[in-house]
Parts: C-alpha cells; sequence; structure tokens
C-alpha cells in the first residue's frame, strides 16, 4: 500500500494537479465520447424507425 | 473450422456480429480499467526520481500507443476498401478515426500534463511531439476529406488515399526518440532489449493498454452500426433489422 491516508492519496506526493489533471480529462472524454455514440445511435434509430413505419402504411394504404 | 470471411464484409451480415460481439468488449474494458487503476495507484510503488507523477504513464503510454495502433488499423481497412471495393471496409475506416483522434489528443494531454513538471514545460516542439501531433491532424484530415465530399464512394475512396499515405508518419513518431535528439525520453519498453521497468509497473502498463484496446473495439463496433445504418438505411434488411427489435 502507497497511502497512509486518503488525503494523502489525494495529494499524489504534490503531483495532484498533474495526476488527476490527466486522469480526470482522459475519464470526462471516454465517457463523453460513449454518451455521444449513444445519443447518435438513438437519432438514426429512431429517424429509420419513422421512415421504415411510414412505408409500410403507404404500401397498406395502396393494397386497400 | 471454415469461416466464411467475406460473409462478414457485406453490413448486412456484419451488423447483427457487431452487435452481440459490443457487451463482451465493453465488459473486458470496464474490468480491466478496474484492476488496472487499483494496480496503478494501489499496487505499483512510487518512482525513486519521479515521485507520484510517473503513475500519469500508465495512461499516457496506452493512449499513445492506442493512437498509433489505431492509425495503422484504419489505414489497414482503408486499403482493403481501395483494393476490393468492400463497402464495409471504408465504413470501419470512418468507424475508427474518431476514437483513435481522441487517443491522439489525450497522448498530447497527459504528456504536457507530464511534461510539465519534470521537465518544466507544457510543450515543445521537437520531434516526438511534434510528429504525433501531425498524427492528429491526419485524423482530422480525414474525417473531414470523407465528410466534405458527397457521393459515398468517391469520399471513402479520396479520405483512404490519405489514410494510407499518412501511415508513413507513425513508424516515424515510433522512431523519433532514437533519430532525432528530443526532451522525450526513449521506450521504456522494447521488442528487442526487453523492459527497464519495475514489474508491476510493466504489469500495470499492459493491463490499462488492454483496458484502451477494449474500448477502442466496443466503441468502433457501436459506431460501425451507425454508419452501416446511415449508409444502408433504405434497404430491406434494415427494415427487417429494426422491426424485428421492437
Amino acid at each position: 500500500m502507497n497511502w497512509g491516508s486518503a488525503s494523502e492519496f489525494f495529494a499524489m506526493g504534490g503531483y495532484a494537479f498533474y495526476v488527476w489533471g490527466s486522469y480526470g480529462v482522459t475519464a470526462l472524454f471516454l465517457v463523453l465520447e460513449v454518451v455521444f455514440l449513444m445519443a447518435r445511435k438513438r437519432t438514426i434509430t429512431q429517424r429509420l424507425g419513422r421512415r421504415i413505419r411510414m412505408r409500410i402504411e403507404v404500401n397498406n394504404e395502396a393494397q386497400t | 473450422m471454415a469461416i466464411n470471411w467475406f460473409k462478414y464484409s457485406s453490413p448486412a451480415s456484419f451488423y447483427p456480429l457487431a452487435g452481440k460481439l459490443i457487451p463482451y468488449f465493453a465488459v473486458l474494458a470496464a474490468v480491466l480499467t478496474v484492476i488496472g487503476l487499483y494496480l496503478g495507484f494501489f499496487v505499483a510503488p512510487t518512482d525513486y526520481k519521479q515521485g507520484e507523477g510517473y503513475r500519469i504513464m500508465f495512461i499516457h503510454v496506452p493512449a499513445a500507443w492506442m493512437s498509433m495502433f489505431i492509425y495503422l488499423v484504419m489505414a489497414v481497412y482503408a486499403g482493403l476498401g481501395l483494393v476490393f471495393n468492400t463497402r464495409l471496409s471504408s465504413l470501419m475506416a470512418s468507424a475508427l478515426a474518431p476514437t483513435g483522434a481522441l487517443f491522439t489528443f489525450l497522448a498530447l494531454w497527459t504528456g504536457s500534463m507530464w511534461g510539465k513538471p519534470m521537465w518544466g514545460t507544457w510543450w515543445v516542439w521537437d520531434a516526438r511531439l511534434t510528429s504525433e501531433l501531425i498524427l492528429l491532424f491526419l485524423y482530422i484530415g480525414f474525417m473531414s476529406l470523407k465528410a466534405a465530399i458527397d457521393d459515398p464512394r468517391r469520399a471513402a475512396r479520396a479520405s483512404g488515399l490519405l489514410a494510407i499515405i499518412g501511415a508513413i508518419n507513425v513508424p516515424i513518431i515510433y522512431k523519433s526518440v532514437e533519430w532525432w535528439n528530443t526532451l522525450h525520453q526513449g521506450a521504456s519498453i522494447s521488442i528487442t532489449s526487453g523492459t527497464s521497468m519495475e514489474a508491476t509497473m510493466l504489469t500495470t502498463l499492459l493491463v490499462m493498454s488492454f483496458a484502451f484496446w477494449m474500448y477502442a473495439i466496443a466503441v468502433a463496433l457501436v459506431r460501425v452500426r451507425c454508419e452501416i445504418l446511415e449508409a444502408e438505411g433504405d434497404t430491406e434488411w434494415v427494415a427487417a433489422e429494426l422491426s424485428s427489435r421492437r
């Protein structure tokens, strides 16, 4: 174990700004990439879903 | 067991396969990240020269490796797309580019955060840093070129050519610390001479690299499914695929 206490852990031997600045930004960007990607996926499937339902309705009306 | 690989070069059969694979890579990425962070902060000892500041290495080096590796994979897909004219290849190249650019940015960012306390500067225009910055511009150029051309076939061909030509930059980045005088330290791990690192530090580095690798695969597979849907939105199989899930 490297750390005597929680505050010692967060202080990172005086390198707190640099270590947490690196890990924090990396975590933030990786999470943001996933969030944006999920949003993109949802937008596309919703748009395509609407278009497919519309096509089915048009086909049904043409048959009656 | 014979697998017909060409079967999976068709978007219609790759889409459901990718969907099945994503959860495995996502779980692997999450588990490896937890293990890697635990090793990196609680098991790996304090560095005798750099104190606790060296722990930035555990994300800086994997991010830098992934930035180069993803570029090469992207260039290979672009090349396959040019040679075999398979639609999926150029979609895979597009799916990899944003994640590669992200890792390049993170390599530069964490490098800067590491350089300031250890070298006394955020940035120097030396070979390693400059060639990594060029890599970021290559990713951005690839994505912008592809987005700028309306016809998807021509867009794939032009951006594919850019990706392949740009691949020359990757060995330059890798060898830059040997070819030029630089502030950046030499490779800590080498195929020919082994490693100059303490064992737990090396293990942590490898675990974090695999975590980033699995993350990149999971994200690229989600993105290639988006690309496939956008390219093939009006086909019958997409209609069947999307309505079967309801």
